[in-house]
């Protein structure tokens, strides 16, 4: 089983097409959307982690790529500026996938970014705000 | 043997020659448990300890130099953060906790406090330019009604970090009993006790390390904000008499302290601005504080461990006043405490990495022969050490605010 959390733009084109749906039918994958949204320009973004057999979901990241989805891992579009973190783990208190975890006994806050859902609840939470969450900015360009 | 009686002078000479051996709080710990506390105080001059935490009563005493024509300044903002201005014409007081004059503050629940006074003093020592504008009413002496400056921390005459109370001896652990998250000044509560919020160092603690404040007082020298700053007075809500476990450590929140150092000799890696959701504006401070080792009471103190120092468990929603467990610092940091049956995963809000990094700096500094030890002229206030009010369970102690 291999599954992988991504983020998904879909160009306004073609944003009402029901490619999910055909991930499903065709290529046997499952998924679990974590967030979608749909841009006043009418570009849209889902983020989902998607779950089959390593050939499958590599066919099934082909197939969307050809219809033109950008497809990232969510790895990209958050990180955390670690000039302003100051290690303390207020933020471990409110990520639900233990991405931002503490090792003990040293106490080092680590941030494993392939673990990242970009639920953003860690935003607002650091009080340095060294959480950055960028995969909505990208989409402009 | 005789017993072992050091005094500041002598610690100094030692430090001067680089001969003092020094080690933290940490290592402090596996000495005396190894060797004893009778051979650990004669081995051992100084103990470095180290915090690095939100501290709200924090803020800096700021002056703007002379305008032409001059102004005597009622009203005053740092980029758009009210400074206190009812001191003489251009001297201001910025609190680390304002928030900027425009801030929605909570009108939407939790509001986010994106900038204020602690903001404010992390970009002046990080060399940015801030905005200053002041009003008054106009005086014959002082006609001037209104100026606004760019200046950086260089231009000023005059800055001096001085916060009434930091470095609390001890802190609750906090948890919510409610059924919704809660956003308090320890962090994000969630409901049903979903998490447990603590702020403290535990063992690299300062004040745990003088539980009854025999090194502490007007003059002590200390690592402030990534500079040489000491302590000035006892700090607002010290309360010396607070409940104390058989070692003296308090099982409560007890000592403060009030410490001023120059603003301009700081770093912004030690006086970080924060933003607590939904409840506000303040700034993370960096202190380590030398413990001289004078004789093998104070060997004994700077020994304790996590496992010898203990908390209370509070609820902040209101739903019950009394504690609700004590836990040790060990407990706490291995991840999860258990309160009436129920694991809790455990949060810290005070950075031990950056509390051993400063422990590890000041240690350095001492071993160069770059800060010498500040005789107390003044010891803060305490309790006799044979009269100490042993924790009695049932005795209850209401918690201070923030
Ligand atoms: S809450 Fe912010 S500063 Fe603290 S460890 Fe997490 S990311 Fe770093
Ligand atoms: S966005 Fe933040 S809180 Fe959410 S999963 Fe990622 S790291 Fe954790």
């Amino acid at each position: 089983m291999f599954s992988k959390m991504l983020v998904l733009r879909f160009p306004r084109e073609i944003v009402d097409k029901p490619i999910i749906s055909n991930l499903v039918r065709n290529y046997d994958l499952t998924f679990n959307i974590l967030k979608a949204q749909i841009y006043p320009r009418k570009e849209g973004i889902v983020v989902l982690e998607l779950c089959g057999n390593q050939k499958d979901f590599k066919r099934g990241l082909q197939y969307m790529k050809d219809i033109g989805v950008r497809v990232e891992p969510v790895a990209q579009g958050i990180r955390r500026d670690e000039e302003k973190c100051y290690q303390c783990g207020a933020c471990t208190a409110v990520c639900p996938t233990g991405a931002l975890h503490i090792k003990r006994p040293e106490m080092l806050v680590l941030f494993e970014s392939e673990r990242c859902s970009a639920c953003e609840l860690c935003v607002k939470t650091c009080p340095a705000r060294a959480m950055i969450v960028t995969f909505d900015k990208v989409l402009d360009i | 043997m005789a017993t072992v009686q050091k005094t500041y002078q002598e610690i100094n000479e030692k430090i001067r020659k680089g001969q003092a051996v020094v080690v933290t709080a940490d290592e402090m710990v596996h000495i005396v448990r190894k060797k004893g506390t009778e051979r650990a105080a004669r081995e051992v001059d100084v103990v470095t300890t180290g915090t690095f935490g939100p501290m709200c009563s924090s803020g800096a005493f700021i002056n703007f130099g002379h305008t032409q024509p001059p102004i005597k300044a009622s009203k005053a903002w740092l980029n758009d953060v009210p400074a206190y201005a009812g001191l003489a014409a251009v001297d201001l007081y910025i609190g680390a906790t304002e928030p900027t004059f425009d801030d929605p503050l909570n009108k939407i629940s939790p509001g986010n406090f994106d900038y204020g006074g602690g903001h404010v003093i992390h970009d002046l020592v990080a060399g940015k330019t801030i905005r200053l504008r002041a009003e008054s009413y106009g005086t014959d002496c002082y006609p001037n009604r209104h100026v606004e400056l760019n200046v950086t921390l260089e231009d000023l005459p005059y800055a001096v970090l001085c916060n009434p109370r930091n470095a609390y001896q001890n802190y609750n652990c906090a948890v919510n009993l409610s059924s919704k998250t809660i956003f308090t000044y320890m962090g994000v509560l969630k409901p049903r006790m979903g998490n447990a919020n603590y702020s403290t160092a535990g063992q690299l603690s300062p004040l745990l390390n003088d539980p009854y404040y025999r090194t502490l007082g007007l003059g002590t020298r200390i690592f402030l904000g990534g500079a040489q700053g000491y302590i000035t007075w006892f700090g607002s809500q010290h309360n010396p008499g607070a409940p104390r476990l058989a070692s003296g450590v308090p099982a409560a929140p007890a000592g403060t302290l009030m410490v001023t150092g120059d603003l301009k000799q700081m770093k912004p890696r030690w006086l970080q601005g924060t933003s607590f959701q939904g409840y506000g504006c303040s700034l993370a401070v960096g202190i380590g504080i030398p413990i001289p080792i004078l004789n093998e009471k104070m060997a004994f103190h700077t020994g304790i461990s996590d496992e010898d120092i203990m908390t209370q468990v509070k609820d902040y929603s209101f739903t019950r006043p009394e504690p609700l467990a004590r836990v040790t610092y060990a407990q706490l940091k291995s991840g999860a405490i258990t309160v009436e049956g129920k694991e809790i995963p455990t949060v810290p809000l005070s950075s031990y990495v950056r509390a051993q990094e400063i422990a590890n700096l000041l240690k350095q500094w001492i071993q160069k022969g770059e800060f010498f030890l500040g005789e107390p002229q003044h010891l803060l206030p305490t309790v006799p050490e044979d009269d100490q009010s042993v924790l009695d369970p049932s005795r209850q102690e209401s918690p201070p605010l923030a």
